[in-house]
């Protein structure tokens, strides 16, 4: 028998603190198998956020910087600037990255920045727990909007990929999900992708993965990949939304 | 003979079932041991009819699962 | 080099690139624009990185990454930027990492006005952001000053692991005055085994803030507080004139240190014994020496251009030993001193309100 699956060397042996069935876990290991299968795991630093990932820097076998709210991009230029042949990754969730850090993600999207941005959407703050996000759907019920998110009061979801494809900076931009193995690895070469255009230089590189806050959302692990299949990617379409070296013949 | 081999870390594993219904061969379920935090980590129950597919181990969030086969059909 | 003419904000520019400075991180405010300029000339013809964030707030943040990373690094902004850059400031001082923080201090509160003030004074030496946190805050009185204080404050930042802010003003930074800058001055080469480099056959390095078991962030808290206490034993740093047989000490820093000199040099001139004692180092503060100076036929005379800020630590020094008076303008005013004059001559014919 041959191991054919196993831990990546990216990750540490610190159990995640994730809520069961959390699919941020998955999308960690995504990121430590990008890193691994591209030898740079000496090269790297990570950028963590505020909000569920905040721990991230546990979890990460690769140097880290812990940032304020929505300021990750902001941190990831300072590092990148200064070590421009280090890879640099931001690991930030919807509130982080789509509310208060809607300054620095555009910004560093609009410089192209090169750095490698890991985005994780469940349409809920989950840390502080449960409150609406900017990308709660219309109808979503949270904390704080208990009788369901309306357009009146509260406006509408934002599509960040969608929004940062306005801008000339990003060389790759890409909606994936993690609701089934298919998705996921699907997300995985994504992310994988994200960190070879910033190894190349291409600038500004984004993956927006779709996840699951089944304690927030009040579901069941299994029954919350369901739940972001059915209402989430009608919201949010997956896709490739700029990709610099589609031209190139890649 | 199975054709694959699921390995549990009892410890990480958070009693979530996503490996469960990932799985296509029906091969794990909640086992009935407890680990130190309370969670019951699933088992392979079926061990016999695993192929190795990994698909299991690619849905787990907590990196649970390590994953053998005896002649890799991919990767 | 020879003596330039040079302005204060210029010269504080070079005296950085001179320390080695490998990244300015800014955003455009009055009366600190010069600095960004200089940068933007100067920084990356000479290898290092200048860069305009989106904000002040992405500036500091940058400042937190490059200082994490192990680069010299710095960013200047003048009051309400730097009131914007305290969550930074304060996520720095919290992460133990060296970085110099200038502010070109306008009047305040609010948007306020753009001519010189010490409004900021507070903000500097108490903390300013959330937390218990202090910076060392060193406040040049001249041109000369601008260029030295900086190449010390890099090396402060480095020795203690700690943002340094230069709290200067527009008219320090404006003016021109002759300056000299050493011919053969090398950056020191400062080792930063703690920095996120890359964890190239080492364990991996964390720059870290969040410290959530209670018992752990207090022992974390109380080592960085002992950190303060050794940085008040050995780093003050202050300047005195005609203390010792002086009825009158003036006490102030920066601009209004060099009004205050010019007023005692008038009250000296008039018989009067007007003494002058200046802070270079207002963070630590230097406490201990003018408490030595207080007694009870003695009295104190703090100039300021803020509504009474630097009086409470004099206050604090000299501990009801003597009398404290405030000789203040505000709302980007400078005192004249002849206004110093005429309080100090209200209080030695007994008409000075404490």
């Amino acid at each position: 028998m041959k191991t054919v699956f196993e831990r990546p060397q990216a990750l540490t042996e610190v159990p995640m603190h994730y809520c069961p069935g959390c699919t941020h876990g998955i999308i960690h290991r995504l990121v430590g198998e990008a890193i691994d299968s591209l030898g740079i795991l000496g090269d790297t630093i990570g950028v963590a956020s505020v909000g569920c990932s905040v721990f991230a820097y546990d979890y990460f076998n690769c140097d880290m910087q812990q940032a304020a709210h929505g300021r990750a991009p902001a941190v990831a230029t300072g590092i990148k600037r200064v070590l421009p042949e280090k890879m640099v990754f931001t690991y930030q969730g919807d509130g982080d990255l789509a509310s208060i850090g809607m300054a620095e993600i555009v910004h560093a999207a609009a410089r192209g920045e090169n750095i490698t941005v890991v985005f994780v959407n469940n349409a809920i703050y989950g840390m502080t727990s449960g409150q609406m996000a900017p990308t709660s759907l219309i109808g979503q019920k949270t904390a704080t909007s208990p009788r369901g998110r309306t357009v009146e009061e509260m406006g509408y979801p934002i599509k960040m990929c969608e929004l940062l494809a306005t801008l000339e900076g990003p060389s790759y931009l890409a909606r994936v999900s993690s609701h089934d193995a298919r998705h996921v690895l699907q997300a995985g070469k994504a992310i994988k992708k994200a960190f070879e255009m910033q190894q190349h230089n291409k600038g500004f590189a984004m993956v927006e993965v779709l996840s699951t806050c089944n304690v927030n959302w009040g579901l069941s692990p299994v029954n919350a990949l369901k739940w972001l299949e059915e209402n989430m990617i009608p919201q949010y379409p997956l896709g490739v939304f700029r990709d610099v070296t589609a031209k190139e013949g890649n | 003979m199975a054709r694959g081999e699921v390995l549990v870390n009892q410890e990480l594993c958070k009693e979530c079932s996503l490996c469960i219904t990932a799985c296509p061969h029906n091969v794990l379920r909640i086992g009935k041991s407890m680990n130190t935090k309370g969670y019951h980590p699933v088992e392979a129950f079926a061990p016999e009819r695993c192929t190795g597919c990994t698909l299991c181990a690619v849905m787990c969030p907590d990196v649970v699962l390590t994953v053998r086969r005896k002649s890799p059909e991919r990767k | 080099m020879a003596r330039v003419l040079m302005k204060g904000n210029e010269a504080l520019s070079e005296a950085a690139i001179r320390a080695g400075l490998q990244a300015f991180y800014g955003y455009p405010i009055t009366p600190q624009n010069e600095v960004p300029g200089y940068m933007a000339e100067h920084l990356p013809l000479r290898g290092g990185v200048y860069l305009q964030a989106e904000s002040e707030v992405a500036a500091i943040n940058m400042v937190y990454g490059a200082a994490g990373a192990g680069a010299r690094v710095m960013t200047s902004s003048s009051s309400p930027g730097i009131s914007l850059k305290q969550e930074g400031i304060s996520y720095i001082a919290a992460a133990q990492l060296p970085c110099v923080i200038v502010n070109v201090v306008r009047s305040g509160p609010g948007l306020g006005g753009i001519q010189p003030s010490q409004g900021d004074y507070f903000q500097a030496v108490k903390g300013g952001g959330h937390g218990d946190y202090r910076l060392i805050v060193l406040a040049p009185g001249n041109v000369q000053e601008m260029a030295d204080l900086t190449t010390l404050a890099f090396d402060l930042a480095d020795k203690w692991r700690n943002p340094v802010m230069i709290l200067s003003d527009g008219i320090l930074g404006q003016m021109m005055e002759p300056v000299e800058f050493a011919e053969d001055q090398k950056p020191a080469k400062v080792e930063k085994p703690w920095a996120t480099t890359g964890a190239q056959g080492r364990k991996p390095n964390v720059v870290n803030t969040l410290d959530i078991i209670a018992e752990q962030a207090e022992k974390n808290l109380g080592r960085l507080l002992e950190k303060y206490e050794r940085i008040k034993e050995e780093e003050v740093r202050w300047q005195e004139a005609n203390a010792e047989d002086a009825d009158v000490i003036l006490v102030g820093y920066g601009t209004s240190a060099r009004v205050a000199r010019s007023a005692m040099e008038l009250a000296r001139k008039e018989g009067l014994k007007v003494g002058l004692f200046r802070p270079i180092t207002l963070f630590p503060f230097p406490e201990k020496q003018l408490q030595a100076l207080a007694k009870p036929d003695r009295s104190f005379v703090t100039v300021e251009m803020s509504a009474g800020q630097l009086i409470e630590d004099v206050r604090l020094a000299v501990n009801g030993m003597s009398p404290v008076y405030l000789s203040n303008r505000l709302g980007g005013m400078v005192p004249t001193p002849e206004d110093v004059l005429s309080k100090i001559r209200d209080i030695l014919e007994g008409r000075g309100k404490a």
